[in-house]
């Protein structure tokens, strides 16, 4: 049976197989017919087009509810990050719901509840939206969908401003990957890991629990807001599915430079580790829905870790790396010092994870 | 949490990066007296740790580590998996380890190929799990294909003397360990200067199976385990023997390798098979290293029950050079195939397939060694180990 014939869980999964799905039956499929400033084809986590940063994304995560979060506000939450991380400042997102008849009414106002908590947190309206019931049995409890819409960020140019006064040319006015030259800083702005690592936890997959661990699903536009306002970054992404291993092989890609990541300076919490010693996993392929990693002119790292570390939702920040003119692909320096290569995930190793 | 705390001091124990540098720097000091040093270590759990923790790239020039023939998959010959596939086409349900299930025949079928063409194939974790289907489906016939080392062998040999059900029978191609050592040693187009020997394979057989063949060869070895740690130890004790030209049997996985082994395994190996000359896929036909089934177990042999012959052909697809990697002449890059048409999820070659496998290993890793050691010179990013080399 050959994987390419039908739609298989690692279509959906964030590593390769969900990138060859995209780039040899989505993307041909859809032309464009007029300037689109950040195009489909950038595959970038929101497109803009005149000025507008538009996004949008489904949320299946399983269990619903789940130490730190539940699906209402990882569904606001990611869509207000995918905006926020190409320079856009959300302004109104969507609400769609999917439910699976006999879903408990209670259950549901709490999902919409914690929307609605996630939305004020972020300073965001929800502003439009659908309701659709199928039959029991042919859904999962239910699946949301949230597109979201944001105008560009009042710091984003004086932002890039102060990353070109190092003589850099930029191609592209927003956050962008193509913005990126070797010698650039990568920083993670927390642990990675928290958010899959509870979902396994609440699954019961662990075998025991794991206290004291919960989900960083959080909107990050005001944390966004902050770094742009002290300037030098160029790039920024959520990892979310496959975590920071396919975040930075997109970047390799995407950039056509190498990355070096010393993985002593990524921050992953014990209970992590040892869930992911456990399971034969890497916590590098974990996602997270609370955490952005950004690219930053090297002169100006030292001040947006600092900016990061002064709000609570980078505290943890680190810096983890750098991009590279020297060598291809993304290279780790593990713990010992030793190096290898840490290859694009074939696929999230947890389903369902958002 | 219990087992959160136990997994936590296993990995700031044996990983420790201060304690890493400590003996990358007694590693330098004493290669620097030694000519070209080559050590091989036969087992895949060994080459997962330096492969993933990038131990290649922290050696000194002369010290090469190169990965023998220690993945059960790949070395199970072409004409086991060719009569497992027969027995799946012909109704019988054959029963093996996911990885296994994986790997193709001389006819490049594997038998999740022929389960596509209504083979009736069954994956399971152990041994135990064909136990039980086979006793909860009394009205089929099953087949276990047993791959695999002393590791996984003594299960098999307790059911045996358990007693199986009836309708299940066991095609071994399990093997043992220390005569491959032992001809790997001898062998002349691989001039191995010392081994590291398998931990957990060790734990098994113990340390006493391997004294004939070191007093033959007279090569360094070291039993070792599988954290950083404990590899870079042992690459240190291969060393240190080395320099003072003092070759011995040396235990650096103490936590876990006795000289005498499991003994209670040992009997049930003992009692249960043969051990008898048996082809290794791609090395050579190694003397007293098949787990064959003793007479007195006839009723649980798949081969006597079927009338199967041993396997003694060689297979592998034309141009792949499988052969030389599973015996460590040559690294997966150096085949053609490598990362081309094979790859993890298109494996061609067994040591694609086997979780154990070199290829498949050094795939997940996308290793190439040249690279590393020009990362490690070029990007600065391994001051450590140049630090080191200055010295």
């Amino acid at each position: 049976m050959e994987v390419d014939d039908k739609i298989s869980i690692a279509h959906g999964a964030g590593g390769l197989y969900m990138h060859k799905l995209i780039k040899e039956h989505i993307l041909p499929r859809f032309k464009q017919r007029r300037v689109v400033e950040v195009p489909l084809s950038l595959l970038a986590d929101s497109a803009v087009v005149d000025g507008i940063a538009f996004t949008t994304d489904s949320y299946t995560v399983k269990p619903l509810f789940f130490p730190g979060g539940d699906i209402g506000r990882l569904s606001v939450s990611g869509t207000v990050n995918d905006l926020s991380v190409v320079g856009g400042e959300p302004l109104a997102i969507s609400c769609a719901l999917v439910i699976e008849e006999g879903f408990e009414i209670k259950k549901l106002d709490k999902i919409l509840s914690s929307m609605e908590e996630a939305a004020e947190e972020a300073g965001v309206e929800i502003v439009t939206g659908d309701t659709k019931v199928v039959e029991r049995g042919k859904l999962d409890e239910m699946i949301i969908n949230t597109a979201g819409i944001g105008r560009r960020s009042p710091y984003l140019d004086r932002n890039l401003e102060k990353a070109a006064s190092d003589g850099r040319s930029l191609k592209s006015r927003w956050l962008d990957p193509r913005n990126v030259r070797p010698g650039d800083r990568l920083i993670v702005s927390g642990p990675i890991g928290d958010h899959a690592m509870t979902i396994i936890a609440a699954r019961g997959e662990l075998g025991f629990e794991a206290p004291g661990l919960k989900s960083d699903t959080a909107p990050l536009n005001h944390l966004m807001e902050r770094v742009l306002e002290v300037g030098g970054v160029v790039a920024a992404k959520d990892p979310t599915r496959g975590g920071l291993a396919a975040l930075l092989n997109e970047w390799s890609e995407a950039t056509g430079l190498g990355i070096l990541v010393k993985e002593a300076l990524i921050p992953v919490r014990d209970e992590v580790r040892t869930g992911c010693e456990i399971l034969g996993i890497d916590p590098l392929e974990l996602a997270c829905e609370g955490r952005v990693v950004l690219a930053v002119s090297e002169g100006l790292a030292e001040d947006v870790l600092e900016a990061l570390r002064s709000h609570p939702l980078g505290r943890e920040a680190e810096i983890i790396g750098w991009f590279s003119d020297e060598h291809e692909g993304v290279v780790v320096e593990t713990e010992i010092g030793g190096l290898r290569y840490l290859p694009m995930p074939l696929g999230d190793p947890v389903p369902r994870i958002c | 949490m219990e087992p959160l705390d136990r997994v936590r001091a296993v990995l700031s124990k044996y990983r420790d990066p201060a304690l890493a540098r400590k003996l990358v720097q007694k590693i330098w000091e004493t290669a620097r007296d030694l000519s070209r040093v080559r050590i091989m270590h036969v087992c895949g759990t060994h080459e997962w740790t330096i492969t993933h923790w990038g131990i290649r790239a922290l050696l000194p020039d002369n010290v090469e580590v190169r990965a023998g023939p220690g993945c059960p998959v790949c070395i199970t010959p072409a004409s086991d998996i060719d009569v497992a596939v027969g027995l799946a086409l012909d109704g019988v349900h054959v029963l093996t380890y996911g990885d296994m299930s994986r790997a193709k025949g001389s006819r490049m079928i594997s038998l999740e190929d022929c389960a596509a063409e209504g083979g009736r194939v069954g994956v399971v974790y152990s041994f135990m799990d064909a136990v039980r289907i086979a006793a909860s489906n009394p009205d089929k016939e099953y087949v276990f294909l047993g791959a695999g080392f002393e590791t996984t062998a003594p299960t098999v040999a307790y059911f045996v003397l358990k007693g199986l059900p009836r309708n299940l029978k066991v095609l071994s191609a399990h093997r043992y360990v220390p005569p491959a050592v032992g001809l790997l040693a001898e062998s002349e187009d691989l001039e191995i200067d010392a081994f590291i020997n398998p931990g957990h394979a060790s734990t098994v057989s113990g340390m006493r199976a391997y004294k004939p063949y070191f007093d033959k060869c007279g090569k360094p070895m070291v039993f070792a385990g599988f954290e950083p740690i404990d590899v870079l130890v042992a690459i240190y004790m291969v060393l240190r023997q080395l320099r003072d030209r003092a070759p011995r049997m040396e235990n650096e996985y103490v936590r876990s390798v006795t000289w005498e082994g499991n003994l209670k395994a040992q009997r049930a190996l003992q009692e249960v098979f043969d051990f008898e000359d048996g082809y290794w896929r791609g090395v050579a036909i190694i003397s007293e290293s098949a787990m064959n089934f003793k007479e007195k177990f006839s009723q649980v042999d798949a081969r006597r029950a079927y009338g199967l012959e041993h396997g003694r052909g060689d297979y592998f697809p034309s141009e792949a050079r499988c052969a030389e990697i599973i015996k460590g002449i040559i690294d997966p890059p150096d085949c053609p195939l490598y990362m081309k048409t094979c790859t993890p999820s298109t494996p061609v070659g067994p040591a694609m397939v086997g979780l154990e496998g070199t290829c498949r290993i050094w795939a997940q890793n996308r290793i190439l060694v040249k690279d590393i050691r020009c990362m490690s010179g070029a990007c600065g990013l391994n001051r450590e180990a140049r630090s080191v080399r200055r010295l």
